[in-house]
């Protein structure tokens, strides 16, 4: 009896691993050199796929994401740099593939700007607490410090 | 600083705030300029959907002002834009060739058949290469190809009658002008 549950749980495991095989199968043809998918991988991940645009090349599997990283796998295992193939995409789809855009005079703002942002946030605190201390402080008078006295000391305790 | 000066500076920033919103929602963030745009069309030679033993160049082309259609029969835009293609091409003003992008053979010549074909002839890009070079991400596209080569115009996504007219053919007639 024993021995037939044990029979039954092998199978069970090779029809699990013959079919999670087939499952793979169906992924993107990944290169079977582990270092060219490493570097495919981290050069998609740094581009941005045009058809879904808020996700990486690496992350997305849209047709075009998945032809794009096919493009990129074959130019790597064909010896190109990883510039070689940022310059191949920027010809095609423009600075907009990049996830971090280069520094131009149409990005300064892009790069400058969330910096000129902060200096401004800083300038208007700056202001307002200079303003603020040359502000006169309150005058308070002997009842409105008997009152507040009052209102701050603990309660006093119910007598029983 | 008076608070009736405050309140106006205050109204002022979120006027310009909401100017700059409102701009930015008029955009498109689909059409991304094309860096294509004034620069060469990339060279091709690909077999023809209809006949695989013929191949069609782009050297084919030199000296001429031509469109180039990038469509697919999975294209749902595709069929949108079709009937204004199908008026371009009785027009005769400029030829249009097709760019069948991704498509089976067995599916894109019944769509022709169906829905009528705009195109002189139609390339057949199955694996979606030439479609990369040509930096296609949004079927349908476009393009205009001067006499030099060079791309004049791209539209990502369909055309309309107001783009043909308004965009296009003032632009074919002012490149045909030209040597």
């Amino acid at each position: 009896m024993r021995v037939e549950a044990f029979l039954w749980l092998v199978v069970a495991c090779a029809t699990l691993a013959i079919a999670g095989g087939a499952w793979s199968r169906e992924a993107a043809p990944a290169a079977a050199d582990p270092v060219l998918e490493k570097r495919t991988m981290e050069l998609a991940g740094q581009l941005r796929c045009l058809v879904c645009q808020n996700q990486t090349i690496a992350d997305s599997n849209a047709p075009l994401a998945v032809d794009l990283k096919n493009q990129i796998r074959e130019q790597l295992s064909q010896g190109a740099s990883n510039t070689d193939i940022v310059d191949y995409m920027v010809a095609r789809y423009g600075d907009f593939v990049l996830y971090r855009p280069p520094f131009r005079a149409a990005t300064v703002l892009l790069w400058l700007g969330p910096l000129l942002l902060v200096l401004a946030g800083l300038f208007w605190l700056f202001r307002v607490l200079r303003n603020r201390k040359s502000e006169p402080d309150i005058e308070l008078s002997e009842a409105d410090r008997r009152r507040a006295e009052a209102l701050l000391s603990p309660p006093e305790k119910d007598a029983r | 600083m008076s608070s009736a000066k405050r309140i106006i500076v205050t109204l002022a920033g979120f006027g310009a705030l909401v100017a700059l919103l409102a701009v930015g929602l008029t955009l498109n963030p689909r059409e991304v300029p094309s860096p294509l745009v004034g620069k060469p069309a990339p060279a091709f030679e690909l077999p023809l959907l209809n006949e695989p033993a013929r191949t069609f160049s782009s050297r084919d082309m030199a000296g001429e002002v031509w469109l180039l259609n990038v469509w697919a029969s999975w294209c749902v835009a595709c069929r949108v834009e079709h009937p204004v293609l199908l008026e371009l091409a009785k027009s005769g003003a400029v030829p249009l060739y097709g760019l069948n992008y991704k498509d089976r053979r067995e599916d894109g010549l019944p769509w022709l058949q169906q829905l009528g074909d705009p195109y002189v002839l139609s390339i057949h890009d199955l694996d979606g290469r030439l479609g990369i070079d040509y930096g296609v991400y949004g079927v349908p596209e476009t393009f205009l190809i001067d006499k030099q080569g060079v791309i004049r115009y791209k539209r990502i996504g369909p055309l309309t009658e107001d783009i043909v007219k308004q965009k296009i053919l003032p632009l074919v007639s002012e490149l045909n002008r030209a040597s």
